[in-house]
Formats: C-alpha cells, sequence, structure tokens
C-alpha cells in the first residue's frame, strides 16, 4: 500500500518524496502506469510548463490516473499537477488537462510581478479534508505565473493581482497551487492530512 | 498578501558553516544542517546555502552538506558557488535543493540559464550578480566572488538574465558588502523596477532599519540576511516583528 509520486519530467520530485519519508509515509516515484493505478493514492507534482504535462498523456500515465480515480482513491495535484486537472490552460491551449475541475487556467494580469513568488496566504471558504484544523490566512509558498479563477470546488483562495484558487477539493480529488512540501509545518500537515485519508 | 522574504544565508566551507571575525578569520560557526533547520524554525523564509570555497575536490563534501541540510528542511532551499553547468545544477537538485544560484558561469556563458531553466522550470534558477558603483555613476557586473570586472552593466545583465530564463535575481551590493551601513537602495531599485522576476537584495544589513528601507524604497521582494543572524538565530523573530511594526507584510507569526 503506497502513494505513487507521478514522475513525468516536470522539475524535481524528490522534495515531495523528502517531506512523505519524514512523515514515515510508504511513497514511490514512478513513471510506470502500472504502478500508478494500482496505488492507494496518487500525487501529480510539477513545476513548469503546462506543455510538460503532454508526457502524463504520451506515457500512458493519464489513463492510469483516470483509473486510479475511478478506483475512488485519494489524488492531490500539486502546483502545475493541479493546474493539469483543469480543462485547460492558455500556456499551452492544444494540450488538454485532466478536466477533472471546470476551468482554465490564465496568466497573472500584467499589473502585478510574474511569477508570483513566496509565501502569501490561504483564505478558507469553508470545510476542507485536505486542509483540516488549519486556520485561515495561514502562509504557504506559491512558485507560478499561472493560476485558475475561483471555481465551485474551490476552498480557499490566494490574492495576487486578483483572487485566485489556492486548493480545490472535491471527493477524493485535492488540489493545492502552493508547494506544501516547501511551506513549513503548515504544509507538513497538509500532507499528513491526505496521508492520513481513507480510500 | 504576498509577503516579503527573509532568507538566511549560510557561507559553506569544507562541510561547516563558517562567519568572517571583523571580516578577516573565518571561524567555524556550526552545522550547516542544524543551523538551517534552526533558522527555519525562528521564522527565515528560506535557506541560502553558499559553498565559497566550491574547489572540485570539496564537490563531493557538498554535496553531501546540501543532503543533509535538505532532509529535514521543508522551506525553500537554494544552493550556490561553483555551479557552472546543467549537470552540476542536476547534482544539486538530486541532492535536495529547491533552487540553485549561479553567478559567473551565467555571465561567461548565459546559455546555462536557459539550458537550466528549461529542464528544471525558472523558478529554480537564481541568477546572482555582485555589482559594484563605476566613476561614471553606473553599476557594472564582477565575477569570481568579486574579483573580475566584466565590463557589463547591472542593470543591462539583469535584463538579460530574465529573458534567458532566470527566475531571480540575487543583487549584491559590493559597495555596501560586509559595512553593516545599510542595502544600496538605490541599485535595489534600479534593478528590480526594470525586471518582472523578484529581486532578493544583499550586502550591508547591519541593523533591522536596512531591511525597512530596501522594501520600502528599494523595492525588493527579498532580502539576504547573513551576518546579521550569526550573532543569534533568535534575532530572526525581532527582525520580523520590527519589519511588521513598520507596515512591511511578513511571514509572522510562522
Amino acid at each position: 500500500m503506497t502513494i505513487a509520486i507521478v514522475d513525468y519530467g516536470a522539475g524535481n520530485l524528490a522534495s515531495v518524496k523528502k517531506a512523505l519519508d519524514w512523515l514515515g509515509q510508504d511513497s514511490i516515484v514512478t513513471s510506470d502506469a502500472g504502478q500508478v493505478a494500482q496505488a492507494e493514492k496518487v500525487i501529480v507534482p510539477g513545476v513548469g510548463h503546462f506543455a510538460a504535462t503532454k508526457t502524463l498523456d504520451q506515457r500512458g500515465l493519464k489513463d492510469a490516473i483516470e483509473t486510479a480515480i475511478n478506483r475512488k482513491i485519494p489524488f492531490l495535484g500539486i502546483c502545475l499537477g493541479m493546474q493539469w486537472m483543469f480543462a485547460s490552460s492558455t500556456e499551452a491551449p492544444d494540450v488538454a488537462g485532466l478536466g477533472v475541475f471546470p476551468g482554465e487556467c490564465v496568466h497573472f494580469p500584467a499589473s502585478v510581478k510574474s511569477p508570483h513568488v513566496g509565501w502569501n496566504q490561504l483564505h478558507l471558504l469553508g470545510k476542507s479534508r485536505l486542509l483540516g484544523d488549519l486556520p485561515s490566512e495561514s502562509f504557504v509558498y506559491f512558485t507560478h505565473s499561472y493560476r485558475v479563477p475561483p471555481v465551485q470546488d474551490t476552498v480557499a483562495t490566494c490574492e495576487y493581482g486578483g483572487i485566485f484558487s489556492a486548493v480545490v477539493e472535491r471527493d477524493r480529488l485535492f488540489g493545492v497551487q502552493f508547494h506544501p512540501e516547501k511551506s513549513g509545518p503548515i504544509g507538513v500537515k497538509l500532507l499528513q492530512n491526505f496521508c492520513g485519508l481513507k480510500c | 498578501m504576498l509577503t516579503k522574504r527573509i532568507i538566511a544565508c549560510l557561507d559553506v566551507d569544507g562541510g561547516r558553516v563558517v562567519k568572517g571575525v571583523q571580516f578577516l578569520n573565518l571561524r567555524d560557526a556550526g552545522d550547516p544542517a542544524e543551523l538551517a533547520f534552526a533558522h527555519s524554525k525562528a521564522g527565515a523564509d528560506e535557506i541560502v546555502l553558499l559553498d565559497i570555497s566550491a574547489t572540485a575536490e570539496q564537490r563531493k563534501t557538498l554535496l553531501d552538506t546540501v543532503r543533509r541540510t535538505a532532509r529535514e528542511l521543508f522551506i525553500p532551499f537554494t544552493v550556490g558557488g561553483g555551479v557552472r553547468t546543467l549537470d552540476d545544477a542536476s547534482a544539486v537538485f538530486d541532492a535536495g535543493a529547491d533552487k540553485v544560484s549561479i553567478n559567473s558561469a551565467a555571465l561567461s556563458d548565459p546559455g546555462v540559464i536557459t539550458c537550466i531553466a528549461e529542464r528544471f522550470g525558472s523558478q529554480a534558477v537564481i541568477v546572482a550578480i555582485d555589482a559594484k558603483l563605476t566613476n561614471g555613476g553606473a553599476y557594472e557586473a564582477f565575477a569570481r566572488g568579486g574579483r573580475t570586472p566584466t565590463g557589463r552593466d547591472a542593470v543591462d545583465w539583469s535584463r538579460e538574465a530574465e529573458s534567458r530564463g532566470a527566475g531571480e535575481i540575487l543583487l549584491t551590493s559590493m559597495d555596501r558588502d560586509g559595512t553593516g551601513k545599510g542595502f544600496d537602495c538605490e541599485l535595489t531599485r534600479a534593478i528590480s523596477d526594470v525586471v518582472r522576476i523578484p529581486v532578493i537584495a544583499s550586502g550591508g544589513a547591519g541593523v533591522a532599519k536596512h531591511f525597512v528601507e530596501v522594501f520600502q524604497e528599494g523595492h525588493a521582494d527579498a532580502a539576504l540576511a547573513a551576518s546579521i543572524l550569526h550573532y543569534g538565530v533568535t534575532e530572526l523573530a525581532d527582525l520580523k516583528q520590527e519589519l511588521a511594526a513598520a507596515g512591511i507584510p511578513v511571514r509572522w507569526p510562522c
């Protein structure tokens, strides 16, 4: 029983693995579709260009993730991984996302510096299994140039050049725009909450 | 609100943190992993580890240090000093760093910025610029730890670094470094106002007020704290509270 951290060549996945190791949680970094489809939980991390998610399609990982999700296992997308859970992004209009949340990822407006780098606050909108009892206005670490506007499943927002989705959640599907593995004790707690979710 | 970051900087030589006493002798100041953890707990927003020797024979020691430091660190972690190629950067990322800081290598071959950014993302690439005021009133970028003038205008170079894929600029004022007289707000503003990426100010911090100045007048997005923290990590809390009292958004309490 293990958590699959999906490796699709988008950035450095070691830090997510390291955080799970520290929590004593069994996990593997894998690009093997079979392992992903069978996993107890799946995390899609990643930073960089939306086009990098095309690799998920090409390696059969998208199908494997859909298979896993259909088995009702908990799924977490981090940063680019969260953006990929939406239908599309203007960063790579010809690349389709997973589409489990409706909406499109767009660039920050020209009125603010981009990327949005640093510690910003989560504004909680309602109850969240992922956030548990973490207080509203908690600080977490972001680094991204594209963002998703608030949608019906948004449970926490963040403000930078306007309000955007920081955490989305529906049933066993979770997405976070920030990096929990880089967000100190708050982020570690969030990952711990995810690890503790029952299938 | 997006906060201004205080980044704790550790100078490492042969696997140990060193600090200059009155800018002369390098004295052992402790274990990098322990100090990084202590700074993180005290409220540092990020950790930068600078390999000040960066000789070939010490690379292995450095990677081991990075690995040990990264193990229990859950805030952004940057490694700089002697990172010259994509392979160097890959090794540092594999060891657990989130970002690399490159300086001389980027000046002699700016293509290396793009090369690392394409593989690991721009957020993972910090271009460090050591700048010195010239007689003409412009700022010149220096290479090799401030030893070699390049003839390049620091402001132009920051724009080029951005266009080549840098995610942040770590800007050190050579004129102020080690003086404790405060950051060079003019230099910081000159660069921060022309690039769209975050600028980390460095060099000259002596008291908390200097951080207030560089955020308000220098338009810095983050500031590096090195020697100011070596007198005791608890001072990070005082620094952040002073910033908050001055109306600067900071991550506090954290």
